[in-house]
């Protein structure tokens, strides 16, 4: 494969995938709103009823918002690795997936270059969201800002590729509405991005175990734990190999040998 | 660059699409795909380009077989779908610069390349336009200024015209002739309308996923007996007229 021309190609995937997200503002906006709904609204209706013990990473007592704002991190990156598996479906049906693999590139590279770039415009978001959190308290130090970033790129890419596989799963873009009910929702609320764990357990053991083998669970704790410069290494391995498994079969699931159509 | 087909056979589950297709498309000619709606054209179209991938025999470019060599044959086949595949909301130009860089062209050449292109097409001044403002006619010319930027030695195009007015579709159909013969480019045009083919183009019919004709149009309209080649397409397609396969 030949690296130029392999660079030019991921340069031009990330373009063009900047360009329409440029061209959607009302998709940035609506990725910010959902986040700081849960933020403002929600968090100060909870922070009466939730107290947060110390727990680590944090040195001291927190609000809620300082709690939430991780997962409604990577809340952010979970709906648009959704969003850009609608995008790819939508793609597939109108048929500028196949200018894509019409590319003399390696279909596994070609899929992988749209993910790193539908990760990165993602964290654009996030940040704009960690300024806007600033608002309400949520202060990680500076340097939490720089140490978070390689974790939030690792979720935004588990995410993504956990949308490409959906996407190739699904056909008709009328079961997207099944994905937001089976696959979003329930991977949010059956993580830590709301609540300790250990909060979930004394209401319910299995809960609780269903929270620990969702790897939304450790990508909330990656990227909490980076907020405030540490290392959670159980985290980021579970992170790892749950973005390199959803990779491969994603990319499997593109196999044209599989395809019907 | 000649594309061969051999004992091409396909099916969706237990509808088949293709069966026992063979064809040679000769170099820096331009060929006619003929067949009604669910024919097989599309179908055929996609194996070509490996949207889907070969079930039963073999394409060859210039001997090369897609399944060994898919780069090298990706390199060199330029495609007009269907149905659209640009980018509604991006320009002339975004959609065509995305195309490049997916061939790995250097922005500087694409550009240059695009300038030429375009120009031929009297598109140049559309260049910064969404492609949303764009008719049809203009849409399609862009799709196949972007099948050519890289190149190609072959063009694919798959019923390119629907949906065109009758001006359109014969100004496009003159200018992927003019295309064919000043770059030497070998050409498979899939159309249903007779009105595009002309007497001296070799012609592939396609009928139920099986070719039933493989010769020139004057010898399909001599071959049926018919007067003109669109009471010849309809006899021939309206009845399993088998047998004539040069």
């Amino acid at each position: 494969m030949n690296l130029a021309a392999s660079w030019y190609c991921f340069k031009g995937i990330l373009i063009r995938e900047f360009l329409r997200f440029i061209q959607q503002r009302s998709r940035f906006l609506s990725a910010l709103v959902r986040p700081l709904l849960w933020l403002i609204v929600f968090a100060a209706g909870f922070r009466a009823a939730l107290g947060i013990a110390i727990i680590e990473p944090y040195e001291t007592y927190i609000t809620y918002e300082t709690y939430i704002a991780p997962g409604l991190c990577c809340m952010i990156l979970l709906f648009n690795g959704m969003q850009s598996s609608l995008s790819m479906v939508y793609d597939r049906e109108m048929g500028s997936m196949r200018v894509l693999l019409m590319s003399p590139l390696p279909r596994p590279y070609l899929l992988l270059c749209k993910m790193v770039a539908t990760a990165l415009i993602s964290l654009t978001q996030v940040y704009a969201f960690l300024l806007i959190a600033l608002l309400v308290e949520v202060e990680p130090p500076l340097i939490g800002y720089l140490t978070v970033l390689p974790a939030l790129l690792l979720v935004a890419l588990l995410l993504s590729s956990l949308g490409l596989l959906l996407s190739t799963k699904i056909k008709q873009l009328e079961n997207f509405a099944g994905v937001m009910n089976f696959v979003i929702f329930p991977m949010f609320f059956l993580s830590s991005a709301l609540y300790p764990l250990w909060k979930m357990q004394e209401s319910s053991e299995w809960l609780y175990w269903i929270c620990t083998v969702n790897p939304f669970t450790y990508a909330v704790e990656l990227v909490r734990y980076a907020l405030y410069a540490e290392l959670q290494t159980e985290a980021m391995l579970i992170t790892m190999i749950a973005t390199v498994v959803f990779s491969l079969l994603a990319v499997t699931g593109f196999n044209p040998k599989k395809s019907g159509r | 660059m000649t594309i061969t087909a051999t004992s091409l056979s396909f099916s969706y589950g237990p509808k088949q699409a293709l069966n026992d297709v063979n064809f040679t498309l000769e170099k820096g000619q331009f060929h006619a795909l003929l067949g009604p709606n669910g024919a097989g054209k599309s179908t055929l179209f996609a194996l070509i380009t490996r949207l889907i991938a070969l079930q039963n025999g073999d394409i060859k470019i210039d001997q090369q077989s897609i399944k060994s060599q898919p780069a090298s044959a990706m390199k060199r086949i330029g495609v007009v779908f269907q149905q659209s595949t640009l980018d509604l909301d991006l320009t002339v130009q975004q959609n065509l610069l995305y195309h490049a860089s997916l061939h790995g062209i250097t922005t500087s050449t694409a550009k240059s390349r695009i300038k030429h292109e375009l120009t031929r097409m009297e598109m140049m001044d559309r260049a910064n336009e969404k492609i949303r403002s764009l008719n049809g006619g203009h849409r399609r010319r862009v799709e196949i200024a972007r099948a050519l930027l890289h190149e190609p030695d072959i063009l694919l195009l798959d019923e390119p015209t629907v949906g065109l007015d009758p001006q359109t579709r014969r100004s496009l159909n003159t200018y992927v002739r003019k295309l064919c013969s000043e770059q030497n480019l070998t050409v498979l045009w899939a159309t249903h309308l007779m009105e595009e083919i002309e007497l001296t183009d070799p012609v592939i019919l396609l009928h139920q996923g099986s070719v039933l004709i493989n010769a020139l149009a004057s010898a399909l309209v001599e071959q049926s007996g018919y007067q003109n080649l669109t009471d010849a397409f309809h006899h021939l397609t309206e009845k399993d007229n088998l047998g004539v396969n040069r």
